[in-house]
């Protein structure tokens, strides 16, 4: 499972970091989107998949079974994916108020708040 | 149970839901604020304490034992940085408590900016690697809705900036997260120092320590991954900026310190990327000051430019840079938000925040210009201000291992920083007002003003000066009576440098 899980992490991590370059914000809202469930696979992978046995320790030998898997990635993982998922409402919100108060959705076309503004150029020059 | 580890992070929550409870009820929401943010402050002194007298405090949540549990724990280190966060976090909140229009009141500004607070000591006291991820989630919401809030253009631009930046410093966070936890299956911070360190696949741990840098790199804010900084803290209202300006990226130099410290104190390399980093952010930030002609905007660079400072002390990891590194971040957080508080009472007063449109304050209002030259001269490391004390160690510190370049530059970075300050004094204090003819265009556009201005700010007195004047007597104090803090800063640099303490503490006293 794990040769397998792999190159699809790859690829998640591949396609966000695409779309995270791309001018739209909206395509850069769903390359978040990627990056965040590209990390929790990783995790998930990265920590071992075992056989799928419940983690639950067996009252007679006090061992977890043989192949089970970790249970503390996944508390991680349900942890992240809640987390993001409130983040994510978040920014398609602030998506929204971009668009309403600057009428487009184009990064390079919002106002640049790190650069002098054309009529501030003016005066410096 | 040890109470002094858990109030500091639970009493502004406390005031934020209390807040939140007070819906529409606007004084008492303030004075909660206020409250909660003294409280804070109260329970960092008694922790700073603590740990003057007795050594690391330690709790384990829930009394699971370490390293199964989530810790909080308290060094010099961590306990300094909480003190000087709330102190400078509490100014701003009584700043904002007098300032704040009613309108963004309602929406619960207040509720945020102590779940911020809270978050900030979150993640100053935790000893858990997916804890301190959680504490800067949580610091993060509650600065995205202060930023994001109001209608100006470059508002939406800025906080896009900033919100885009944080998630993906957040991914990356947690990708090293996981990482950190299949190389060694553990998160606790002491548990994890010893156990990388046995790890044998050394190219992770190297891949590891870049993913962190990373990810705590672009949150503090250092050079290549600072731009987002200067792009967006001028952006909201002038009683957002001295929050975020000192607290937010400090907690990014924190993580920084505290992970280069406890896991890769032996990779000559990580030190060396951190040093160039370091040297590359005090000239970036201090250059692209320069230019600019918008108080914040240019008081945001030199914020990147003392990041570098912070980060110098962390690339040479002696106990006394570790200790420059320390008294350099206690004093930061308290001077900058000191300058970013006289920023917002010039926007309060005249505004607007454009150099070339200021002038005669000095004439106008003169313990403001005094509070502003306080705090100036502090930031540029003069004689005998804090940020004097600070430099001083960092630069002896550098001498002391050779290490010349980096002492260069921190010294004529600190010229440079110095010559900005003049121009803030010259242009807005100094020089007469600028007549009708020498103003062409109208600086603040008006479309933005009106929108802005539906509220109007909630006390205009002499008062408003009062945090800023605060925060430069303690800026002051740290200068001139600098002795007993930097005694504290220097048991933090020891502890840093020797990660033992640290993983004794925790380890070692688990009940």
């Amino acid at each position: 499972m794990e040769v397998l899980l792999a190159p699809v992490v790859g690829l998640l991590f591949a396609c966000a970091v695409y779309l995270l370059l791309q001018r739209s914000l909206g395509h850069v809202i769903i390359g978040l989107a990627l990056l965040s469930n590209a990390a929790n696979l990783f995790i998930f992978v990265a920590s071992g998949l075992g056989d799928g046995a419940a983690p639950i320790v067996d009252p007679l030998t006090k061992m977890t079974p043989e192949g089970s898997a970790d249970p503390v990635p996944q508390a991680l993982i349900l942890t992240a994916i809640v987390i993001g998922f409130g983040v994510l409402a978040f920014f398609i919100t602030l998506a929204y108020r971009v668009y309403r108060i600057t009428g487009t959705d184009d990064l390079e076309a919002l106002p640049a708040a790190d650069r002098p503004s054309a009529e501030e150029d003016g005066q410096l020059a | 149970m040890n109470w002094w580890l858990v109030l500091p992070i639970a009493l502004p929550f406390l005031g934020a839901v209390l807040g939140l409870v007070a819906f529409g009820k606007d004084r008492t929401q303030r004075t909660l604020a206020v409250a909660a943010a003294a409280g804070q402050l109260v329970a960092a002194v008694g922790l700073t304490h603590a740990v003057a007298t007795e050594g690391i405090q330690v709790m384990q949540v829930g009394d699971w034992r370490a390293p199964f549990g989530i810790t909080l724990v308290a060094d010099h280190f961590g306990a300094l940085s909480l003190l000087a966060g709330s102190i400078a976090g509490g100014a701003a909140i009584l700043y904002a408590a007098m300032t704040v229009d009613r309108r963004r009141a309602r929406i619960g500004y207040f509720s945020y900016a102590g779940v911020l607070t809270a978050a900030v000591a979150g993640a100053f006291l935790t000893g858990d690697l997916f804890n301190l991820f959680v504490w800067f989630e949580v610091m993060l919401i509650a600065s995205f809705v202060l930023l994001a809030v109001g209608r100006r253009p470059q508002q939406a631009a800025g906080a896009t900036t900033y919100v885009t930046l944080n998630l993906v410093a957040s991914a990356t966070f947690l990708t090293a997260a996981g990482l950190a936890y299949a190389l060694t299956g553990t998160l606790n911070f002491a548990d994890l120092s010893g156990r990388l360190a046995a790890v044998e696949q050394r190219e992770l741990v190297t891949a590891l320590a870049i993913l962190l840098l990373a990810a705590f790199g672009s949150k503090a804010a250092a050079y290549p991954l600072s731009a987002w900084l200067p792009a967006s803290y001028h952006t909201p209202a002038p009683d957002v900026s001295p929050l975020f300006a000192g607290l937010l990226t400090k907690v990014g130099v924190y993580a920084v310190a505290r992970s280069v410290t406890l896991f890769f104190p032996d990779e000559e390399a990580i030190r060396n990327v951190v040093l160039a980093g370091a040297g590359l952010t005090m000239v970036i930030g201090v250059l692209g000051a320069l230019g600019q002609y918008d108080i914040r905007r240019l008081l945001s660079f030199h914020i990147v430019s003392q990041v570098g400072y912070m980060f110098m002390g962390v690339g040479l990891l002696t106990p006394l840079a570790l200790a420059g590194t320390t008294y350099y971040m206690a004093q930061h957080m308290v001077t900058k938000t000191a300058l970013f508080l006289v920023a917002g009472v010039i926007e309060e007063r005249r505004g607007t925040g454009e150099l070339k449109a200021l002038g005669g304050l000095y004439r106008a209002n003169l313990p403001l210009a005094i509070v502003f030259a306080l705090a100036a001269l502090s930031l540029a490391g003069i004689p005998p201000f804090a940020g004097f004390v600070a430099k001083f160690t960092l630069a002896r510190a550098g001498m002391e291992i050779g290490s010349w370049p980096i002492v260069g530059v921190s010294l004529a970075v600190s010229l440079l920083t110095l010559l900005s300050m003049v121009k803030i004094w010259n242009e807005a204090f100094w020089k007469a007002p600028p007549t009708e003819e020498d103003v062409a265009t109208p600086l603040v556009v008006p479309a933005e003003e009106e929108s802005l201005g539906s509220a109007a700010t909630f006390y205009r007195g002499r008062a408003i000066l009062l945090p800023a004047a605060l925060l430069a007597t303690v800026s002051v104090m740290m200068g001139l009576a600098a002795g007993p803090l930097f005694e504290l800063a220097l048991s933090a640099g020891e502890e840093l440098s020797d990660p033992t303490h640290y993983v004794e503490a925790v380890l070692g006293g688990a009940r």
